[in-house]
């Protein structure tokens, strides 16, 4: 155990010392000036913008900002819903796959732009070629690139001295693809396909093993998709197993070169907002914040794992971890650590399956999703989340105090607390009521593998997951259901835009603001103090919302399986 | 509108051929002139046919070979899958039972290795733990006449230690510990 616990101090040592340098680089890029790659991308990013008749340096105000998010995604959005329907007649299609269903195409199309990836289709059955990769692997891009650049315009609203301007999405969105994740995809993908993840456009290839029996072993250019699912923070696997798939997911180096991409960016992000709002103080209080909270939680899903199924200990004899759903090559303990950082990051890959983890991890899991993926989460939208937390958690300050709240010299005032408060219930809508939908409608219902508290969990993940744009999946609930599909789709968008537009709006009136000088009054929020008035307010607000619900489906389960009951 | 309209559109056209199309047929090329045999599978030929990938489980049952962990796939390397049972799902615990009970008498060991009963999450591991495939050695030493020790000598060489001594478990890759044993040890003509 010492020997597991030590890997994964590591991996967290090496995490940071990339973030910290990749964040620094990133406040650069995004403001404008000069980077290692500038000499190398800018005459293409110049070209882009040509082409585009976009001006960089045009400031938008946030309701320009944000009808181009907008735009953007709606037309990324079209363009993918016509591949998936116009799959079957289209080239790279070596297995002849057919055109998806129109339910299950929006849900997929939803899923992949709103950085979801939520996957209610197995790639290698329903997917082509093509769909993969002009399809899925764009949005893998811009879905990533419409967080991060989202989250930029989040920033300068804090950061700008009342000139009301939020910067330039077209240029934000461009310099996160160009800059930041095609570099990072390309190195991460070759090393990728030297640990032998596939990386072919020949179809599947039947082997006769030595036993005399055929084996039909589907491959792909699954190791392009792989790099960028991870550092976008997508999920989205090639093959419907995600990264178990021996071939996206080959080894424990593999495993571990993933593991860093999914909370590379997110962790970045914290020390890029310092920069760029010029206290990196206040970048590292959030990292501070956002860390106890991973920290907390992979704690109990590794102490949870290691100490495995007491069900199954009394048939085998034997105790150790819990190893259902495992690969052997990854074992509990760095299943454990994925399935944390994966949750926390709004990532949603999975090296293990999320549905036979013990109770306690499963709980730790539907937590980082519930109170809207805003450990390290998404890349961009788990600091923009955060911000929501963050605007909430000095406005209760400042009703304790007795004082206008301010953050970073913002007066935060009526309107912007209501915005927050408006996002936040994204959460509670999506989740709550779309499972209580699941649970009266008897078609919604029969999608639950499981009878009793487990079922519960079952609902409450998947729609947790899709409200979050996580992507993960407790993998029994039989998500393929036109109604599930439909209202899945429906969760993921509200998820996503129904806090993308109040954030934005909040950065646009906070940029209207001229910053106050702080005072002897001012409540600083670079301290432990407000690290911990952030964590309380993210577990009050966040966590009690469900505690009802998930009293009822984990915590029950996690008891009656101690007291050693079957259901 | 068109100043919202064109970029949206030229910008996702463009995006479209870079990291559509672009970016994942280079890598495809830079991939198969590299790494050809990584790229394309790490497909493993004996005798001048393919027996399988190295890094996809596939099923053994005969008795003098090493078995692997249980699928809820049976192995099917075109559609990979996991059992997705909860912890306390009647299935899981019924499905245990048998496998135990398969193992006690296939071994006649009475603990049971958690890996030996429990199906993976991709239904396609490649391997197995260094208890499990030490438990299967006097099986596959008596149906290949040979000593338990040597089987024993020959799982060793294929088990992996945790990468670079500190990361995940060792593991025993259960194709390549077939075939050693094919190699070192050929069956009985009988």
């Amino acid at each position: 155990m010492s020997r597991e616990l030590l890997s994964i101090l590591l991996y967290l040592a090496v995490l940071v010392a990339l973030a910290v340098p990749l964040g620094r680089y990133m406040a650069r890029l995004y403001r404008g000036e000069r980077t290692l790659l500038t000499p190398v991308l800018s005459p293409v990013e110049g070209a882009l913008y040509r082409l585009g008749g976009i001006d960089p340096a045009e400031g938008q105000s946030w309701r320009a900002y944000a009808l181009s998010v907008l735009a953007f995604n709606a037309a990324g959005f079209a363009l993918l819903y016509a591949l998936l329907r116009l799959q079957g007649v289209l080239p790279l299609n070596p297995a002849g796959v057919a055109a998806m269903a129109p339910d299950l195409a929006f849900n997929t199309a939803a899923s992949f732009v709103t950085n979801t990836n939520w996957q209610a289709y197995s790639g290698e059955v329903q997917l082509s070629y093509l769909s993969q990769m002009m399809g899925l692997t764009v949005q893998n891009f811009a879905s990533a690139a419409t967080g991060m650049a989202v989250a930029v315009a989040v920033i300068r609203g804090l950061a700008c001295r009342g000139e009301g301007r939020l910067g330039n999405f077209w240029a934000d969105m461009t310099r996160s693809v160009l800059y930041v994740l095609l570099p990072l995809s390309l190195v991460v993908a070759l090393i990728l396909v030297g640990q032998g993840v596939v990386q072919t456009l020949s179809g599947a290839v039947t082997v006769t093993g030595l036993e005399g029996a055929d084996q039909v072993i589907a491959r792909g250019p699954a190791a392009s998709q792989i790099a960028i699912k991870q550092l976008g923070t997508n999920g989205g696997g090639f093959f419907g197993v995600n990264a178990a798939h021996p071939f996206e997911n080959p080894t424990v180096a593999s495993n571990m070169l993933q593991s860093l991409c999914i909370l590379l960016i997110p962790v970045a992000f914290c020390f890029a907002f310092g920069r760029m709002v010029g206290d990196r103080r206040q970048g590292l209080a959030l990292f501070a914040a956002m860390g106890l909270l991973f920290v907390a939680g992979l704690a109990v899903v590794l102490w949870s794992e290691a100490a495995g199924n007491p069900l199954i200990a009394q048939i085998t004899n034997t105790t150790g971890a819990n190893l259902e759903g495992k690969e052997m090559r990854f074992g509990a303990a760095l299943s454990a650590l994925w399935g944390a950082a994966t949750t926390a990051a709004s990532n949603g890959s999975v090296n293990a399956m999320h549905d036979s983890f013990m109770p306690l991890s499963g709980l730790v899991f539907l937590v980082n999703m519930m109170i809207g993926e805003v450990i390290f989460g998404g890349v961009g939208a788990g600091l923009y989340g955060m911000l929501l937390y963050v605007v909430l958690a000095v406005f209760l300050a400042g009703l304790m105090v007795g004082r206008t709240p301010e953050y970073l010299g913002k007066k935060i005032e009526a309107r912007e607390v209501s915005l927050a408060v408006l996002a936040f219930l994204s959460m509670p809508l999506g989740i709550l009521v779309f499972s209580a939908l699941t649970v009266i409608v008897p078609q919604a219902l029969a999608a639950v593998q499981e009878a009793g508290p487990h079922g519960l969990s079952e609902v409450l993940y998947a729609y947790a997951s899709a409200t979050g744009n996580n992507g993960s999946a407790f993998g029994g609930f039989g998500a393929s259901d036109p109604f599930h599909t439909t209202l899945q789709g429906i969760a993921m968008l509200l998820g996503r835009y129904a806090i993308i537009l109040p954030m934005l709006a909040i950065a646009g009136s906070l940029s209207a603001k001229a910053p106050a000088a702080p005072t002897a009054g001012t409540f600083p929020t670079h301290g432990p103090l407000f690290v911990v008035l952030l964590i309380v307010t993210v577990v009050i607000l966040g966590g009690l919302t469900f505690f009802p619900a998930l009293a009822l489906g984990p915590i029950a389960e996690q008891l009656s399986l101690v007291a050693g009951a079957r259901p | 509108m068109t100043t919202i309209l064109r970029p949206a559109l030229v910008l996702l056209a463009l995006m479209t051929l870079m990291t559509g199309l672009a970016y994942p047929l280079a890598l495809t090329g830079i991939a198969q002139a590299a790494m050809p045999w990584r790229a394309s599978g790490s497909l493993v030929e004996q005798e001048g046919r393919v027996v399988g990938s190295a890094l996809i489980g596939q099923a053994f049952a005969a008795p003098e070979y090493l078995h692997p962990r249980p699928s809820a796939v049976d192995y099917d390397a075109a559609a990979a899958g996991a059992s997705n049972f909860g912890p306390s799902a009647p299935a899981l615990l019924e499905a245990v039972q048998n496998r135990a009970a398969d193992w006690r008498r296939e071994t006649g060991q009475k603990a049971v290795p958690l890996d030996a009963v429990t199906a993976s999450a991709s239904g396609l591991d490649p391997d197995i733990s260094p208890e499990n495939a030490r438990g299967q050695a006097a099986r596959i030493a008596a149906a290949r006449g040979a000593e338990t020790a040597e089987v024993l000598r020959i799982l060793d060489q294929a088990t992996t230690g945790p990468w670079l001594g500190l990361f995940g478990p060792a593991h025993v890759d259960v194709l390549g510990a077939n075939r050693a044993l094919d190699a070192a040890l050929p069956r009985d003509a009988g």
